[in-house]
């Protein structure tokens, strides 16, 4: 079996007004409803109390919410998740913030809706983790963009494939966060890591695409470097795609089957590849070539050599 | 002819190998388990193990064969209500020898654990248990330095006979030179002499003369060197106070470790009353040993509402009348090596040990002030939060209070007792200083209880995941890639192993994000193999023979597998450093992820696809 019996011969270079426009509206798109309705922040980055808990049958969140008043918490925030049955609750920071005591306030709260309620976890996170969690994940997205980027420009012999990445790349977190504002999915930890992974798949199909795009410029010096990159790009084309399938069945199985903790990790891994996928095909290599990418970029002393040779 | 060198495959054979052996423990699974431990720490006695085993027999409890490892014996049971039943019968049988614990014993049999082969541990959240974050007071810390500093350097002026007036300290985050102390001498003392005294005491420290209307003053600042090296010595200390703690409640396989700057994050697996935890790891209780001013009154003092210069106003917290107490301390609980509860003809005591400078300092005093009277001051921290006109304030409290004063009746040095006490108080107390003085305060920023139950399916659920996603990949790749994808799928199935087996050896405890790794290794390492097959199929559709395709294949593929491996290794890298908690367990997974599917593919599929192909000389054709 093969996606492509035949090589395949996408202009992509030629059509890439049209991706870069696609791009900037979905990059606007994210950055604007980033800005007016912000991320839907978990715990892990308010601080505050986060709790769940099951219930024998399926329960009106309403209900659960207005026993939790009664029960004396303040501004109690109720949802479910995973089934209809286990309810995610959330209640501001408190002064004396306590686990046990919490647990079995809780518990008595919810046992008057339903005898075999079961408070199974309990989560107390401060204020001050939180604000530096904030800070600590734009720096690491900064250092493993910087990594790249040196990593790129010293293997590759040119900023311009270095730049062609990083924007490609940035691109899919800002989508990421995008469509989780949109969508006001509850932005964890879980989902910090799942970005950062994303970044780095994402470069991994660009990094296929580039050194395919060396190999190209190295024995094909004569073609204009549009050519060479459109061709590079349709050479690895089965592979990319075919490596995005078989991560999305795995991450498929994890969003069905790994249950509601991990939810937030597998939307945010498949949107990423999506989107990453996107990127390393339509952007990464237009960008480098609007940098003006040559083969003397690539291959400068070589050059000189051959000239050398010249009768 | 495709080749591949004999040493090549040895490598794979070998490293395969060990890995399955290192992996196999994984398979067997756990039973509910409860750890017994004695109080007092000792390793328990050969025949504990069959003494607990009888008692339970007795009690028709069911219960497997159990083992003794570590100096504690493990119970094992089928079934968790019998674990529950078992560690209440012996929790009411064994109270004053054993300390219980509700745990898990691997099910893989006595020969390896034996050998030191061990299942990975399960993080908190697969297992249930009690998350806690302590934040350390480093700046606090300092401020003890800069007290202790302060009064060398009293005691330095007035062995030199330098008369001074006023020894003040000033603190962190106070705005003008921050981290010193300031000596004010009057006009007559001379300021030279005076930086000669002290510069045995202040060493280290920047010297500063500043000059006043009347008199001078010296300043020293203490370098960011030296404050450095206080903050980590409090938070090691504060570490090594908790693995102490935590040892006496009796938790199997805890964790306690830093976090960052000035945090400590402690794990205790099977715990769920956090209330009761805090208490007993959090009290911050420092002893301090003065002596009594016995030239002023206290209840003088006391009416006044003002201690003489060079004594501070306490209250003996038992007869509840006040006490002048002279503000050098003699020793402190630092100095403490060990601290135990007795019986003594005045009553129940505490036993107490202190170190050589500890003992120095209390045979001069004892010798010289015989007859006199000393006190033991009770330190104890604590940090209290209350709403102020709806704003959250929290302040640090210092409950400062006299257990214990009496004549000092003969001289002693490093053995001594503290009488006057209850017998329950002379255990907590006893208890409390043995396992360490928290010398510096901590506070709990963030606590996480996850419920057993939830552990069990969060294994259940990540199991699963793992199963199915990695059928799903087994068969696309068959379909795919037909033979190749066979290899392929027998190599990603050494991956697993061989990831699984990276993490039993590095006794990195797995959580939900960690199995998420594994999964997305597994998707991740199939793209080695599809850059390889991919190249394979472009030299077989340019008409070149099989094996110098299979060959080209391999070769052509190998930059594009190494930079894109190492740009995610990158990502892999910088999450592991800065991460903590799920995030890093994460990492971990995703970083060993790369390296080891980058083995499997470029050597493990090599040379199973060249044994398979290598010798055969009329192929005309490849099955991909």
């Amino acid at each position: 079996m093969e996606f492509f019996k035949k090589q395949t011969n996408f202009p992509f270079m030629a059509t890439r007004k049209v991706w870069y426009t696609l791009s900037a509206v979905l990059m606007v798109g994210s950055a604007v409803s980033f800005m007016t309705r912000g991320l839907n922040l978990g715990i892990d980055f308010t601080g505050g109390i986060g709790a769940s808990a099951t219930f024998s049958q399926a329960v009106n969140v309403e209900e659960v919410r207005s026993n939790l008043v009664a029960a004396g918490f303040k501004e109690p925030q109720a949802q479910t998740f995973g089934t209809s049955r286990e309810v995610a609750i959330r209640l501001p920071p408190e002064a004396e913030q306590n686990v046990t005591a919490t647990r079995s306030k809780l518990e008595g709260a919810l046992k008057s809706i339903d005898r075999t309620a079961e408070v199974k976890q309990v989560d107390v996170v401060g204020p001050q983790v939180g604000n530096e969690l904030k800070t600590s994940a734009v720096w690491a997205l900064a250092l493993t963009l910087l990594g790249i980027f040196i990593y790129i420009a010293f293997r590759f012999h040119t900023w311009r494939l270095s730049l062609g990445a990083i924007l490609a790349v940035l691109h899919d977190p800002i989508l990421v966060l995008g469509i989780f504002s949109i969508t006001q999915t509850s932005f964890d930890l879980a989902v910090v890591a799942a970005i950062l992974a994303v970044i780095g798949y994402s470069l991994n199909d660009t990094v296929v695409v580039f050194d395919r795009i060396r190999e190209r410029l190295e024995t094909n010096r004569r073609l204009p470097p549009e050519v060479v990159l459109d061709q590079s790009i349709n050479q690895t084309l089965s592979r990319t795609i075919m490596t995005k399938v078989v991560t999305s069945i795995v991450v498929v199985a994890l969003l069905f089957l790994g249950g509601p903790v991990l939810r937030g990790f597998s939307e945010a891994l498949i949107i990423g590849i999506v989107a990453g996928t996107y990127s390393s095909i339509y952007i990464s290599s237009a960008i480098a070539l609007d940098c003006g990418l040559t083969a003397e970029h690539v291959f400068p002393s070589e050059k000189k050599a051959a000239l050398d040779h010249l009768p | 002819m495709l080749e591949y060198a004999r040493w090549k495959y040895v490598l794979v054979g070998v490293v395969l190998l060990l890995a399955l052996i290192f992996a196999l423990p994984n398979v067997f699974g756990d039973d509910p388990a409860v750890q017994v431990a004695r109080k007092d720490r000792a390793p328990v006695a050969a025949d504990a193990e069959s003494k607990i085993e009888a008692y339970l027999k007795e009690r028709s409890i069911t219960f497997e064969k159990g083992f003794t490892d570590n100096g504690r014996v493990m119970l094992r049971f089928p079934n968790v209500p019998e674990q529950l039943k078992a560690r209440d019968a012996v929790n009411d049988q064994f109270k004053d020898t054993y300390v219980t614990a509700l745990s898990f014993a691997s099910r893989a049999p006595e020969i390896f654990r034996r050998l030191g082969l061990r299942p990975m541990p399960l993080g908190l959240d697969l297992r249930g248990g009690l998350y806690l974050l302590y934040q350390v007071d480093v700046n606090g810390a300092v401020n003890q330095w800069l007290e202790g500093y302060a009064q060398d350097a009293r005691r330095a002026l007035a062995t030199a006979n330098i008369p001074f007036k006023d020894v003040t300290l000033t603190t962190t985050g106070s705005s003008d030179r921050p981290n010193a102390i300031r000596i004010v001498l009057p006009p007559e003392a001379d300021a030279n002499a005076a930086r000669t005294a002290l510069s045995q005491p202040m060493q280290g420290a920047q010297i500063s003369t500043d000059s006043l209307a009347s008199g001078s003053a010296i300043v020293a600042t203490l370098t960011p060197a030296q404050i450095k090296e206080r903050q980590d010595y409090a938070i090691q200390q504060n570490i090594t106070t908790l693995r102490n703690r935590v040892n006496e409640l009796g938790v199997s396989e805890p964790i306690v470790q830093r976090q960052g700057l000035d945090r400590i994050n402690v794990q205790l697996p099977g715990v769920q009353n956090s209330a009761e935890v805090k208490d007993i790891l959090g009290k911050v209780a420092t002893l301090e040993f003065r002596l009594e001013d016995m030239n002023n009154s206290a209840y003088e003092a006391a009416a006044s509402g003002h201690a003489p210069i060079g004594s501070k106003l306490y209250t003996h917290t038992r007869m509840n009348r006040p006490l002048l107490l002279k503000r050098e301390i003699i020793a402190t609980g630092d100095q403490l090596t060990n601290a135990t509860s007795t019986q003594t003809q005045e009553g129940p005591a505490v036993s107490i040990k202190l170190d050589a400078r500890g003992g120095e300092a209390m045979l001069k005093t004892t010798r010289a002030n015989l007859k006199k009277r000393m006190a033991v001051v009770l330190i104890e921290k604590r940090r209290e939060t209350s709403e102020v006109n709806g704003q959250k304030v929290t302040k640090d409290v210092t409950d400062e209070q006299v257990i214990n004063d009496a004549t000092i009746q003969g001289i002693f040095s490093n053995n001594f007792q503290i009488t006057g006490l209850s017998s329950g108080e002379a255990r907590e107390l006893a208890l409390l200083l043995r396992s360490g003085s928290l010398s510096t305060p901590i506070y709990v920023i963030e606590e996480r209880a996850v419920g057993p139950s939830v552990g069990k399916e969060n294994i259940d659920k990540g199991i699963h995941a793992l199963i199915i996603g990695m059928l799903g990949v087994f068969v696309f790749m068959a379909i795919y890639y037909k033979t190749f994808g066979l290899v392929a799928d027998v190599v990603l199935l050494a991956n697993v192993v061989l990831l699984a087996a990276l993490l039993s050896m590095m006794r990195a405890s797995l959580s939900l994000p960690g199995i998420a790794g594994i999964i997305l290794t597994v998707g991740m390492a199939v793209d080695a193999n599809v850059l390889i097959y991919e190249r394979i199929r472009e030299e077989v559709r340019k008409g070149v023979s099989p094996q110098a395709a299979i060959r080209a294949g391999f070769e052509k593929a190998f930059s594009a597998i190494a930079d894109s491996n190492v740009t995610t290794l990158i990502a892999g890298v910088v999450l592991w450093v800065m991460g903590t908690g799920p995030i890093r367990g994460f990492a971990v997974v995703l970083t060993l992820g790369i390296a080891t599917s980058l083995f499997t593919a470029l050597m493990g599929s090599r040379a199973l696809i060249t044994l398979m192909y290598g010798g055969k000389r009329k192929l005309t054709a490849l099955s991909i």
